[in-house]
């Protein structure tokens, strides 16, 4: 098998008895890619990607994900995979290091590791003297890029994040990119799905979904001139129109 | 099984951190026991009545003193005339009104028999009914007492025995009772809260992607509640135990596996609640309607089961608290064996097992 990719998506499908929420996609991300998955909502992203996390089975098609098949090795692809829902994911009444200790425990890492990792991440964030406090009472941003740091915790191979900077503002949304590279740079795949035209520019590649197909797939330039675009919104206008 | 240990722990931060969450664990068992203990109870003590004596001669006098005297009742007022009986009613001041016609003693004596009318308030129908069993009880003596003064040829004596309770004290029916409803309440409410509370902020997702199998996830989610179902069955039987003087003839061993047994019973509908809803609200509207009510009205707890319509009788069969009312009250009050009880406890485990296997059956489609 291909060691050069680390997702590899082959005419894959799920139904909802008649309707076809996925119809027959098929891609690669290469390892430590950062893939952008647009589309608007009800196109089909949210359940691409859940059948991709092992949270959904696929109706027909294949996919390897770390190497492994998404029908047969879920227990593995689960292992190898980070996930940040776009709900937020922390316990807003666990403290910082006690939804770090809990998430790193649930993924099997060992306690001192446990701890070397709760206290790099603080000191990385200089919040030694939030690490009590409760995590609701911490801005929206803040939680947001510490439920990234949570989810890449156990170093996945790959990440995946569903609409991770709904509802922030552009500033911190820069500053949660600026993570995704950093994840990037070590090694991480990023498979990102998102509505935000602007954060389709900071992906490698990008697929845009329409009414549960794969319609256009390329880097953010290839796609632009294809489409003869100035920016990003300006392709995806034109692919919903259907030209 | 350090991923289990986090879990767990993460679950005792949510309940420690949740004033409401404690107060229903910790709260809920003290109050309700001490508001059926002292407050709802169904022996009546010290019930004003009023009596309207025509005759005021030494023999209703004496009938007076002795009902007055039984500590069922105190005299709110001395009536003149039939006037009054509904005015005092109306202000609903008297619970009961004794009348006694006039010339009573002589009438006793010359004629052989006189009358006593007893009138109640009916508005509460158990009440009335107590308090005329008592009125009638006592009178009934008085009459026995100047008989045997004056021999009656025939007469039949019934000697009674409240076995398993001598004196009727309902904390033998609510101890139990209330054991039953509290490991429902936490057990199955709880959890179905707590699981589709995770639903609903979306962290089950996040769980459901994590190594953890979804088997592991609802068992580290319900051990707590286990826990602290166990600790508060001991609370209430503490309670019942040193302030009601309620006792447990049989053994404890088996009182606290046929305990746990039931808690896994709720358990087991708290999850199946929840794989059917991912709402808190919706789960709880179901924890209340269709376990707690059920489990209040039809478990024989308040209403005995005796005494409904037949079909009623037959649906009380499917409410696992019913089951377990029975057995607890067996081995506290009659000191049951595992061998009188296996029947009951046969179906329990029953029950346990189709709302386990039906959850998981429910849990693997939504996947």
């Amino acid at each position: 098998m291909n060691n050069e990719f680390s997702i590899e998506v082959e005419h894959l499908s799920k139904h909802f008895g008649s309707f076809r929420a996925v119809d027959d996609i098929s891609f690669n991300v290469k390892k430590g890619e950062i893939f952008g998955f647009l589309g608007a909502n009800g196109a089909g992203k949210s359940t691409a990607m859940k059948m991709l996390c092992g949270l959904s089975k696929p109706s027909a098609g294949k996919a390897k994900i770390a190497g492994f098949d998404i029908y047969k090795d879920t227990e593995k692809i689960k292992k190898s995979i980070g996930y940040m829902s776009q709900k937020f994911s922390l316990y807003d009444d666990l403290n910082l290091k006690e939804n770090i200790q809990f998430y790193a425990g649930i993924y099997g890492l060992n306690n001192n590791l446990i701890t070397h990792k709760t206290n790099e991440l603080i000191s990385k964030f200089g919040l030694e003297n939030s690490a009590k406090k409760l995590l609701r009472e911490m801005p929206l941003g803040w939680k947001q890029k510490l439920a990234f740091s949570v989810a890449v915790i156990h170093s996945p191979e790959i990440v995946f994040l569903d609409e991770p900077t709904g509802g922030v503002d552009p500033i911190t949304r820069r500053q949660f990119w600026e993570l995704i590279y950093e994840a990037a740079d070590s090694g991480v795949t990023v498979f990102v799905t998102t509505h935000y035209m602007d954060e389709a520019e900071y992906c490698q590649r990008i697929s845009m979904m329409n009414a549960g197909k794969i319609v256009a797939l390329g880097s953010p330039n290839e796609l632009k001139n294809s489409y003869s675009a100035d920016n990003m919104d300006e392709v995806f206008q034109k692919i919903a129109r259907g030209n | 099984m350090n991923r289990f240990l986090e879990f767990v722990k993460k679950e005792f931060y949510h309940i420690w951190r949740d004033k409401k969450t404690l107060l229903v664990l910790f709260g809920m068992p003290p109050i309700l026991i001490l508001l059926f203990g002292f407050a709802i109870s169904n022996e009546i003590k010290n019930a004003p009545i009023a009596i309207l004596d025509n005759s005021k001669d030494e023999v209703t006098q004496k009938i007076s003193e002795k009902l007055l005297s039984s500590g069922y009742f105190i005299l709110y007022e001395n009536l003149d005339s039939y006037n009054q009986i509904e005015d005092i009613f109306r202000l609903g001041k008297v619970k009961q009104v004794i009348i006694f016609e006039t010339n009573f003693a002589y009438k006793l004596n010359s004629e052989m028999h006189a009358n006593i009318q007893i009138i109640s308030d009916a508005s509460d129908p158990n009440t009335a009914n107590t308090l005329l069993n008592y009125t009638s009880k006592i009178v009934m003596d008085y009459n026995l007492e100047i008989n045997n003064n004056a021999k009656m040829p025939f007469v039949i004596n019934t000697e009674l025995k409240m076995r398993y309770n001598e004196n009727t004290k309902s904390a033998y029916m609510f101890v139990p009772g209330l054991i039953t409803i509290i490991l429902m309440l936490v057990a199955a409410m709880m959890t179905s809260i707590s699981i589709t509370r995770e639903k609903e902020l979306g962290t089950m997702e996040i769980l459901l992607a994590s190594p953890m199998k979804p088997i592991q996830i609802i068992i580290a989610k319900v051990c707590p509640y286990l826990l602290l179902g166990l600790v508060d069955a001991i609370i209430i039987l503490l309670l019942g135990v040193f302030v009601f003087n309620v006792p447990i003839k049989g053994s404890l061993v088996l009182l606290f596996a046929v305990g746990m047994l039931f808690i896994t019973t709720s358990l087991s509908l708290g999850i199946l609640i929840s794989s059917v809803t991912s709402s808190q609200q919706i789960a709880l509207m179901i924890s209340l309607m269709g376990l707690m009510l059920p489990t209040m009205l039809l478990s024989g707890f308040i209403f005995p089961i005796a005494n409904m319509p037949l079909a009623l009788q037959l649906f009380t069969h499917l409410i696992p608290a019913k089951w377990f009312n029975i057995i607890i009250k067996d081995i506290m009050l009659k000191g049951s064996g595992f061998f009188d009880l296996w029947k009951e406890i046969l179906i329990l485990i029953g029950f346990t097992t189709f709302f386990i296997l039906v959850s998981l059956k429910k849990f693997k489609i939504r996947l």
